[in-house]
Parts: structure tokens; C-alpha cells; sequence
């Protein structure tokens, strides 16, 4: 936790074997998914089809998003669970928008409105939890763990618990839309994963993130402002998780409050810790989470092409989360 | 303090007398219960106030231990349902055998936690969320994801439905069993002193030779233990294992843990004080439950989590403050 060393990835010198621990860490995550891919194109009956790529892109989209924003969290030796609720949320309030009276009546500003709405009430979110833990001192698990559960009451009061269906084929396209042949939302993912490795890598912000993420006590002696940057990375993480809440109900035409972002802070944290963040914070490698993001979907897709049944998927789950974070942990020992 | 032998009722009430605010925001509580419903009074209320509660104060208690040592267990919702499930699978054999298979199928869970946490060294909250997903999981595929009815011919359900000697419910008797032992555990030996001076500093406790490996592998089974034992209380009181239920759970009890003065960064608590965080977290349900049959107000199901996470934004900000005055005190 405190050798407080910033540059983390320096200290292996020796020379791994092949295959031993240090070769897993750093080159794991490939090594993973070249594995399912191998597995899957010899076992899983048409997984060398176009809409195999389709699907799993649409399906990868919302877990990469989410991850970028878990990353930056993670960075700042955080964590954020409320993740699933802030997209239930945020996707909650999306089709309340276009379909209330107003939106109704004026279409392009209704759509207008469903998007920044949701976005903004998912960024106080955001504020609210990086109040609490940079100003109050809150354990981030513990903090986040509020609106973990609270955000979906809400979600569900506004909805009174109820699935919204809608035809709106402007809103749909954030989850439907298709450029250059490829599912929109995978292209979404990839944009705000370069803006957000570019915030990381070239702004003082991103320096400051991996700065209070690596020695928290000698950042702040070095003046970086660490309350401002905690509450800008659960800010953010926040606004992820809302534009992801917001593809989900795009790609469903439906806002279900009870089961959109069910369990995305397991997978969110699973995919950035497979993509290499480590829990005691500063690193964050954002394309890592996506490749993270990747191979949790192609597990949760091989078990499920293969007729695994979902329940005994959530035990994988649980088994690739603790069997990551172990390989992950022997880092910085 | 640690160091008296004698059973000082005043002791065991008030910890070390930092937890006064609870007991009084309770009191508070049941005497505006008292003065404002006729029927909050009724045996019937308060024997199937504390029947249903008892779950959860069991849950408060383990996770009470879990958090004194500055760790976190998020799987006992999940690990509850599926305790639920093996004593229903268990009930045709009677009480003597579903109710240690319950708490062993929990304690199974918290050895899991234990292994990861210490032997893999996993941070707390991440291993026990794993194993929050495991034990859903394993909940739905031994019950093929239904719930499992219990055998009503045994004596299996006289635990949750029945009262000891016509007076209170056998689950708040074992309850209070357990609370006191778990007491005694905490203020009376060395086990408890090491779970405490965990919480304090792990790295000191080490140095100072504490077996602080055991006591943490005390403290996940117990919490295991305990969620198992809620399992069968669930099982026992509703009659069927419900592989579905517990969701949330490990907040309320979080927030019983915290309502109660234990600092969530460990070192310091009170098993009594989580008890009455426990009460105090049900009764605010069941005035409400009261206010909504008065029709003063109509609350959805879906309130409930929200009240729920904002009951424990209260509390945490409530002990930030303390924290802070205690500080500048000392």
C-alpha cells in the first residue's frame, strides 16, 4: 500500500521464465483471450461468423465503457460500486424524458434533453461519491456502496417499478446504429477510450490522477489538488456509466430499473483489473479495460454458446475476478 | 476494562460508552412508536418484529467482527440464500441436523473468504464479492433456481414459527445466545483483544506476535457462520429455501454495524451497540410500515432502498462528525 513508489512498473528487473508469474501479469490478459479465441473457434459452432463479431461488439461496448471509468477510479486506489446503478438511473430517466408531455411535443429538444439529463443526474452521482470520500473521508467501498443501492430505489420509484418500452428510432441509435458496418457503440467505446487515455497520458489532471493514485500523502505535499482530482475521476466514472445505462435501454427499446447495470460493477471491476489496474492504485491503463472488457464477454459468450447454464457462469465469473486480482496483487510484493 | 472478570451490566450495555447515541435515538424511537400507534405495542407486534429481525441482527454481529479488524464482507446476503436452500434440502432430518448443515454451508463460504483473503491475499471486499457471486450461484444450481419448500412434517419450522416456552421466539433466543457469547468473545479474551487490535494496526499486531491470522480466519467463518444461521432462520420462518433472497442484505447489516459505533476502519465496536444498530435499523421499517397503514403516506417496495442507503448516508456522515470531535477532543 505505502512503498509509494509512482513508477510501478519499473521494479521488475530479473528476467521472467517463460510462463511463470511475472510472464502472467504482464502479458496475461493476451495470453487469455488468445485462449478463448482458440478455444472458441475450435468448440463453439459458428464463432467464426460476422454476426458472432456483431453481437459481441454491441454486448462489449457498455462493460468497456463502464471499465474505462472503473480504471480511472481504480487509479486513485478507489472503487466505485455503484456503477450498475448509476446506468439504471441514468437509463431510467432517459425514455421518462422523451415520452413525458414535453418531449412529445418538441421531438428534436425532448431527445436533446433525454441524453444531457440522464448524463448530468449520473455526473451528481458521481459528485455525490467523490464528496463523500474526498471530503468525508468515507471508504470509498463504503461510500459508493450508498448509491449502490439507492440508485436503483430511485430508479424504480421514478419508473414506479415499472418496464418503459418505446419505439424512438433517433434514441435507439446510440444502441442499434451501425457506421461503417460496425455497431455504433463499439465506435462510441473507442472514442472515449482515446479521449480519456489522452486525459490520462497528456494532462496535468491525468498526471495528478497517477500521482494521488501511487503515494496519496506525497501528492498532496507536492501540491497536486487530490480532493478536486478524486472527485474528477468519480465524476467521470459516473458519466461513463450513465452513457453506458443509456446504450443498454437504446439497444433493448425498453428501461428495465431492476435489471439494466445488474452486476456491471462486477464486471466493470473484473475488466479493469484483467486489463492490469492494480487496487492500490496508480496505474491506469485504459486500453488494458478494454481488452479486459473483451475477454469478459467472450467468457460470459463461450459459456453461454456452449450451453453452460448462467448460474454456474456466475461461479466462473467469481473464480476469473479472484484468479486476477491474485495475479495482479503479487505486483507490487 | 478488558481486564474485569465480573459481568458488569453496565459494561455490556454501553461498550465503553461510546455508544450512548444509539441506545438513545432507539429509546427515542419506541416511545414515539408507543405514543402514536395503538397496536406498535402488541405482543404480536413485537414478537413478529423481533422473529423477522433476528436474521439481520445475526448478520449485524458477524460482520460486526469482520469490520473491528478493518475488513469487509459483502457475501452474506448471497451466502444467507444459499444456507436457506441447504437447510430446506435438510429439514426432513429435523432442526438437529438443518440447522448445523445451515450454518456449516455458511461457515463453508466463510472459509473460502478466509483462504483468499489470507492465503492469496486479496483485498476483502473484492474476495468477498466473489464469493457473493459464487454463492448466488451456487444457490441457484442446487435449488435448479426454485425455491425449495421445507418439510412441514418435521420439527424444522417450530425454529422460526414457534416460541420458546410461549414466551419469545426460538430464533431471538438463539440470537441473544449467540450476542452473548460473541460479547464474551469480544470483551473477555484474547481472541477478541487480537480481532480489535487488528483493526488498530494489523502491521503492530503482527510485531507484537498476535495471532492475527487466526483471529481473521475466526472472523470470516464467523461471519459465514452467522449468515448461515440467517439462512435458517429464513428457511425456518418463511418455510422454503429461497435462493433469490439476501439481496442487500450485507448493507443493512453494514449500516446495523455502523448505526452501532463500530469505525468502519476497524479497531474499534461493540456487539451490543450492533444489536441495537440492528433494532433501530428495523424499527425505522416498522414505523413506516405503521405510517403506511395509517395512509398518512404511501411508500412503494422500491422506497425501501432508497430509505435503506439514505439511512446509511445519515449514520455516516453522523460518524464522520464524531470521528472528527473525538479527534479534536483527544
Amino acid at each position: 500500500m505505502s512503498d509509494g513508489s509512482l513508477s510501478n512498473g519499473k521494479a521488475v528487473s530479473r528476467a521472467p521464465a517463460p510462463l511463470s508469474l511475472g510472464t502472467l501479469r504482464n502479458h496475461g490478459g493476451l495470453i487469455a483471450l488468445v485462449l478463448i479465441l482458440a478455444f472458441n473457434a475450435l468448440f463453439t459452432p459458428n464463432f467464426l461468423q460476422v454476426q458472432t463479431l456483431f453481437v459481441n461488439i454491441s454486448q462489449v461496448a457498455t462493460i468497456a465503457i463502464v471499465a474505462i471509468g472503473m480504471t480511472l477510479v481504480i487509479a486513485t486506489a478507489g472503487i466505485d460500486l455503484s456503477v450498475g446503478a448509476v446506468m439504471a438511473l441514468a437509463g431510467a430517466l432517459a425514455p421518462l424524458i422523451f415520452l413525458s408531455d414535453f418531449g412529445q411535443a418538441y421531438p428534436a429538444l425532448g431527445i436533446a434533453a433525454a441524453f444531457v439529463l440522464p448524463l448530468l443526474a449520473a455526473s451528481l452521482c458521481g459528485l455525490f461519491n467523490g464528496i463523500m470520500i474526498s471530503y468525508l473521508n468515507v471508504q470509498p467501498i463504503i461510500a459508493t456502496l450508498i448509491l449502490f443501492i439507492s440508485g436503483r430505489g430511485i430508479a424504480q420509484v421514478l419508473t414506479n417499478g415499472n418496464l418503459q418500452t418505446f419505439s424512438n428510432p433517433y434514441f435507439s441509435y446510440l444502441g442499434t446504429g451501425k457506421i461503417l458496418g460496425l455497431p455504433f457503440q463499439g465506435w462510441l467505446a473507442l472514442v472515449l477510450a482515446l479521449a480519456v487515455y489522452w486525459l490520462v497520458s497528456r494532462t496535468i489532471f491525468g498526471r495528478y490522477l497517477l500521482a494521488v493514485g501511487g503515494n496519496e500523502r506525497a501528492a498532496r505535499l507536492a501540491g497536486a489538488p487530490v480532493r478536486m482530482v478524486k472527485i474528477g475521476a468519480y465524476v467521470l466514472c459516473a458519466f461513463l456509466s450513465g452513457i453506458a445505462g443509456l446504450i443498454v435501454v437504446a439497444i433493448n427499446s425498453a428501461s428495465d430499473a431492476a435489471r439494466n447495470g445488474n452486476l456491471m460493477e462486477l464486471d466493470a471491476i473484473a475488466a479493469a483489473v484483467v486489463g492490469g489496474a492494480l487496487l492500490q492504485g496508480g496505474r491506469a491503463p485504459i486500453f488494458g479495460a478494454i481488452l479486459g472488457a473483451v475477454i469478459i464477454q467472450l467468457v460470459k459468450y463461450t459459456l453461454l454458446a456452449n450451453g453452460v447454464e448462467d448460474e454456474v457462469a456466475l461461479i466462473a465469473k467469481a473464480a476469473i475476478i479472484v484468479l486476477a486480482v491474485y495475479i495482479q496483487q503479487a505486483r507490487k510484493e | 476494562m478488558p481486564g474485569s472478570d465480573a459481568f458488569d451490566l453496565r459494561q455490556f450495555l454501553r461498550g465503553d460508552g461510546r455508544n450512548a447515541g444509539v441506545w438513545i435515538a432507539l429509546a427515542a424511537l419506541i416511545l414515539f412508536g408507543l405514543a402514536r400507534y395503538e397496536n406498535f405495542g402488541s405482543a404480536y407486534n413485537i414478537v413478529s418484529f423481533l422473529n423477522y429481525n433476528s436474521m439481520f441482527i445475526i448478520i449485524s454481529i458477524g460482520m460486526c467482527f469482520v469490520i473491528m479488524t478493518g475488513g469487509i464482507d459483502l457475501s452474506v446476503g448471497s451466502v444467507a440464500a444459499f444456507a436457506s436452500v441447504v437447510a430446506a434440502y435438510l429439514s426432513p432430518y429435523g432442526i438437529e441436523v438443518a440447522l448445523p448443515g445451515g450454518v456449516l454451508a455458511g461457515a463453508a463460504f466463510g472459509a473460502i473468504n478466509a483462504f483468499c483473503i489470507i492465503a492469496m491475499r486479496i483485498p476483502p471486499f473484492i474476495a468477498t464479492l466473489a464469493t457473493m457471486l459464487a454463492a448466488k450461484g451456487g444457490a441457484l444450481v442446487i435449488s435448479g433456481a426454485q425455491t425449495i419448500s421445507v418439510d412441514w412434517g418435521s420439527n424444522f419450522t417450530k425454529l422460526g414459527m414457534e416460541k420458546a416456552f410461549n414466551i419469545l421466539p426460538w430464533t431471538i433466543v438463539i440470537v441473544a445466545i449467540v450476542a452473548i457469547v460473541l460479547w464474551v468473545v469480544l470483551e473477555q479474551t484474547s481472541l477478541g483483544r487480537t480481532v480489535l487490535a487488528i483493526g488498530g494496526s494489523e502491521d503492530a499486531s503482527n510485531l507484537m506476535g498476535l495471532k492475527v491470522n487466526r483471529a481473521k480466519v475466526f472472523v470470516y467463518l464467523l461471519s459465514g457462520g452467522c449468515a448461515g444461521l440467517a439462512g435458517v432462520f429464513l428457511a425456518s420462518g418463511f418455510g422454503a429455501g429461497q435462493p433469490l433472497e439476501g439481496i442487500g442484505w450485507e448493507l443493512s447489516a453494514i449500516a446495523s454495524v455502523v448505526v452501532g459505533g463500530t469505525l468502519l476502519t476497524g479497531g474499534l465496536g461493540s456487539v451490543t451497540a450492533t444489536v441495537a444498530g440492528a433494532l433501530l435499523l428495523g424499527l425505522v421499517f416498522n414505523i413506516l410500515n405503521f405510517e403506511n397503514g395509517r395512509g398518512t403516506i404511501s411508500l412503494s417496495a422500491y422506497w425501501q432502498m432508497v430509505i435503506r442507503g439514505g439511512f446509511l448516508f445519515v449514520v455516516i456522515l453522523l460518524q464522520t462528525r464524531m470521528n472528527a470531535s473525538r479527534q479534536k477532543a483527544g
